[in-house]
């Protein structure tokens, strides 16, 4: 589905990124982990477009879309949510979401102002979309038409993953999902990805800096550390992988460590 | 005179008119490196103090010495409130938010001095010798070639002062990372009032200057926008390049007034923005910044 | 997390429920019946009033929702009613025609200024429209053979099927029509996917990449309609005072357009509304003031209205953007909740 081909990314003299593969095959949830600095979220604004890399290629469906700007991107199918959560203030959770189907949509400003056919039409399929397919697997019913700045943390990353499934992406790129949760916030979020990519056959890929949960949910797994693939494979060839043992003790990641071992 | 001789002498005109801009342009350069906020009013920063010396000056006759001390107390006193009650509060906020109160400030105070000096023009007294100043063959009228000297021992100074002085490096080191600069014990809040300070007596002076050679109106302050908007497009980062830009500006409305007509010295600087916008969408000499999302 | 304007946006009272639809049509109602009741110089004042709210729409679109400050509005105002004028001296065409053609007009004028600075964020803009301003302003002036300069040009009164629109009553219901059609037009464009991406390019313009908003192209939009409603209010303030000079579209009033769109309250269609209401009551309220306490103690107040105008303008842009960035949209929000306690939570 998703093909990342030996991209190379260096920001001045400094290597970000060098020969890193993933394949995130249809239908799976692939995972790419790695200590602080492992060049993880550079690997991920690459696929999302931000980052122009130096060599390889990104290919989706077989289309190579190395060059595409990020909403071209989201045109074919692309859609991610982001570590630290990007929201629209001053909307309410529902619009939110409804900006997620920006590609699927198509009218323009004079069709809108004079609410044409059009117009009516798309936007009352998308409500009924919207209240049929992500309201309810996700949750939201009780929260829908709140300022979404008044929501929990919790709340607010699950409306950010809301957005990026209302335009049913083919790739969905979830960017550290449980980041700064507690424990059940966790659980209900590897619920909630799991459920997804169930119900609606999505292909998943995701970075992660929680063990548990990457080991949890993953049917694949790309290790990387200072920008170099070190290991992949499933959760458990990957837990026995002594390279990947090696780079979390030497990043003195003890904690992550231990989950990781004890997942 | 041949043609090439008229535009050596309007571009020598024109450079040293430049020079009261750049005195102007160290005057928002500085609250930007101190704040990241543009002043919109500094104009009117600029254009008050005139009025403050005029007041001093004229109708309390303290004589021009003590108009100047006078002006520059009451600059200060006025740019720190400002800082203080329309500023400090909108720390953090976003920057156009930021843009529309320093524009609104300007407009409170050109609204204020119409009020209490009215619109007319005011003759204030000269402190600048009429008598021209000859480079070569060049001729260059007196006040303008007085208060270009003024004007760039002054930024000289500051410079200088900026460069050397504790409260200056204190500036600079805010100016490159607020928060870094915090936790090596610099009060950036001080710092930033500091920078006020800095451009009450910049635009206080060229005030007075601005007045002398031209006259005192609530509308002296528009140029100030001109080196604003030329400003920005030279990017705000060095201070050098603002200078130069000021002098460019300068010498540009002097030239285009000369070739097109005077009328036309009063948009040079926008369209010159424009055209620079068109070329080099990123300013002169600014980078593209890599952001974090 | 800086949003880029600290606001509200979507649930204005004229969508939320039947009841606020029921209201606008009584207002509407009311309005309409005005000329009847009231003195002409009310309607006078109405007229005016209903330009710069349709101004005011136009620019809160593009300050409000959008995010983009545009320091020349007046200039593309003006670009509006010289259109108008020209349009019906030289081409005698009728109004019908010519207040759309000024609002064209002034969307490509606007977007010729803007477009260059459209692609990067920042002040560009903000300077590219106060470029638009300046040099409006003197094309306005100093284009003699077009413009006639400072002595400006007269209109002839629009006509309605051989009916003449040459008094305030008859101009007035031009006028009410447009600012009724603008409002409704704009809540329709916010409510859409449209205007989802105008507050998403305002609030954070890479998550709006992401998401497959071009960036450049809905600002150009947001751009062109607040240009294209100023450009249209132009042109029927050339109709309304039959008569165009530079002098009217200086840069006090873009302060003043701004601080109607700041007064409301940035990114809400009603705040708009108010804000323009508000600040054309408040000089005409302050001049009458002025005007009997300046009579009272014999001193003359009338030589002051201009610089006073421009401080109180600048006084309630700065205290609202300090106190209350939400403006009377925010505070007509919380009267209501606080007075009909039944829908306080919808």
């Amino acid at each position: 589905m998703l093909l990342v081909d030996d991209i190379q990314l260096a920001f001045g003299g400094l290597k970000a990124l060098s020969g890193v593969s993933v394949h995130a095959q249809a239908g799976k949830i692939t995972s790419v982990i790695g200590p602080n600095g492992a060049g993880k979220t550079s690997l991920f604004n690459v696929i999302s477009g931000f980052y122009k890399p130096q060599h390889g290629r990104v290919t989706l469906d077989g289309r190579d879309i190395s060059g595409l700007k990020p909403s071209q991107r989201a045109y074919c199918g692309m859609s991610r949510t982001f570590q630290n959560i990007a929201l629209f203030h001053g909307m309410s959770v529902l619009d939110n979401i409804k900006l997620g189907a920006h590609t699927k949509l198509k009218s323009g400003v004079l069709s809108a102002g004079f609410r044409l056919l059009q117009t009516r039409k798309e936007e009352a399929e998308l409500s009924h979309e919207i209240q049929r397919d992500i309201i309810g697997l996700l949750e939201l019913d009780r929260v829908q038409h709140h300022p979404v700045e008044d929501l929990a943390y919790g709340l607010q990353k699950r409306v950010e993953l809301a957005r990026a499934l209302v335009m049913k992406p083919k790739i969905l790129l979830l960017d550290e999902p449980v980041a700064g949760m507690n424990r059940e916030e966790k659980q209900e979020m590897s619920r909630f990805v799991v459920d997804v990519r169930n119900n609606w056959n999505t292909t998943v890929l995701l970075i992660e800096h929680d063990m548990s949960m990457v080991m949890g949910i993953s049917d694949h797994i790309v290790v990387l550390s200072f920008g170099k693939p070190i290991a992949s494979g499933t959760p458990n060839e990957v837990r026995a992988n002594p390279a990947v043992i090696a780079a979390y003790l030497g990043a003195g990641d003890d904690v992550a460590m231990a989950e990781a071992t004890a997942a | 005179m041949n043609s090439v001789a008229l535009f050596l002498e309007y571009s020598a005109v024109g450079i040293a008119s430049g020079g009261i801009y750049a005195l102007i342009a160290l005057g928002i350069v500085v609250i930007f490196k101190s704040s990241r906020t543009f002043n919109f009013a500094m104009g009117e920063m600029m254009m008050l103090s005139a009025y403050f010396f005029y007041t001093a000056a004229v109708t309390f006759s303290m004589g021009i010495f003590f108009g100047v001390v006078a002006a520059l107390i009451g600059s200060v006193a006025v740019s720190l409130l400002i800082e203080r009650f329309a500023l400090r509060p909108m720390m953090g906020r976003p920057f156009i938010a930021i843009v529309m109160v320093t524009f609104g400030i300007g407009s409170i105070i050109r609204g204020v001095v119409g009020m209490i000096w009215g619109p007319n023009d005011l003759q204030i007294p000269a402190i600048l010798s009429r008598s021209p100043v000859l480079l070569g063959s060049i001729f260059i009228p007196g006040k303008t070639a007085r208060a270009f000297a003024i004007a760039v021992v002054i930024v000289i100074s500051l410079i200088a002062f900026l460069r050397y002085s504790r409260a200056g490096i204190a500036l600079r080191a805010a100016a490159a990372d607020q928060i870094t600069a915090y936790s090596m014990g610099i009060d950036v809040r001080r710092v930033i009032a500091f920078s006020w300070v800095i451009a009450a007596v910049t635009g206080c002076i060229s005030g007075i200057l601005m007045a002398n050679v031209n006259t005192l109106t609530p509308h002296l302050g528009l140029v100030a926008l001109n080196v604003l908007s030329v400003v920005i497009l030279g990017g705000m980062n060095s201070i050098g390049g603002v200078l130069v830009a000021g002098f460019i500006i300068g010498w540009l409305e002097s030239v285009t007034g000369w070739i097109l007509g005077t009328e036309f010295r009063e948009i040079t600087p926008y369209i010159l923005a424009l055209l620079v916008l068109l070329v080099r969408p990123t300013g002169l000499f600014g980078t593209k910044e890599i952001e974090r999302i | 997390m800086l949003s880029q304007v600290e606001t509200t946006t979507i649930p204005t009272p004229l969508r939320t429920n039947n009841r606020d639809w029921l209201w606008a049509v009584l207002l509407i109602a009311v309005l309409a019946a005005l000329p009847l009741v009231a003195p002409r110089y009310w309607i006078y004042f109405a007229g005016l009033l209903g330009i710069n709210i349709i101004v005011t729409h136009g620019l809160n679109i593009m300050t409000g929702y959008t995010g983009l400050l545009s320091l020349g509005h007046a200039a593309f105002v003006g670009v509006g009613a010289y259109t108008v004028a020209l349009a019906q001296i030289h081409l005698g065409l009728p109004f019908y025609v010519t207040i759309p053609l000024a609002g064209v007009v002034a969307a490509v004028i606007g977007i010729a200024f803007g477009l260059p600075s459209l692609r990067i964020r920042g002040l560009y803009l903000v300077i590219a429209t106060l470029a638009a301003q300046f040099i409006l302003n003197f094309v306005f002036v100093h284009w003699q053979s077009v413009t006639n300069g400072d002595a400006g040009l007269t209109v002839q009164p629009a006509t309605v099927f051989g009916y003449a629109l040459n008094n305030e009553t008859r101009t007035y219901y031009l006028i009410l029509a447009c600012v009724v059609f603008f409002t409704i037009f704009t809540l329709n464009v916010i409510r859409s996917r449209v205007g989802r991406a105008f507050i998403a390019v305002r609030e954070r313009d890479l998550t709006a990449e992401v998401l497959g908003v071009q960036i450049v192209w809905y600002k150009l939009v947001a751009f062109a309609l607040g240009s294209f409603y100023a450009g249209v209010a132009g042109g029927l303030m050339a109709y309304f005072n039959q008569f165009v000079n530079p002098e009217q579209f200086g840069l006090l009033l873009s302060v003043f357009f701004l601080s109607a769109v700041i007064v409301g309250g940035m990114g809400s269609t009603l705040g708009a509304i108010l804000g323009a209401v508000f600040m054309t009551l408040l000089p005409e309220v302050l001049r009458e003031g002025a005007l009997t306490i300046g009579g009272t103690f014999g001193f003359d107040i009338a030589s002051i209205l201009v610089p006073l105008r421009e401080t109180i303008f600048g006084l309630l842009m700065v205290a609202f953007l300090i106190l209350e960035p939400r403006g009377l949209a925010q505070l007509w929000k919380r009267a209501r909740q606080k007075f009909s306690p039944v829908r306080g939570s919808e």
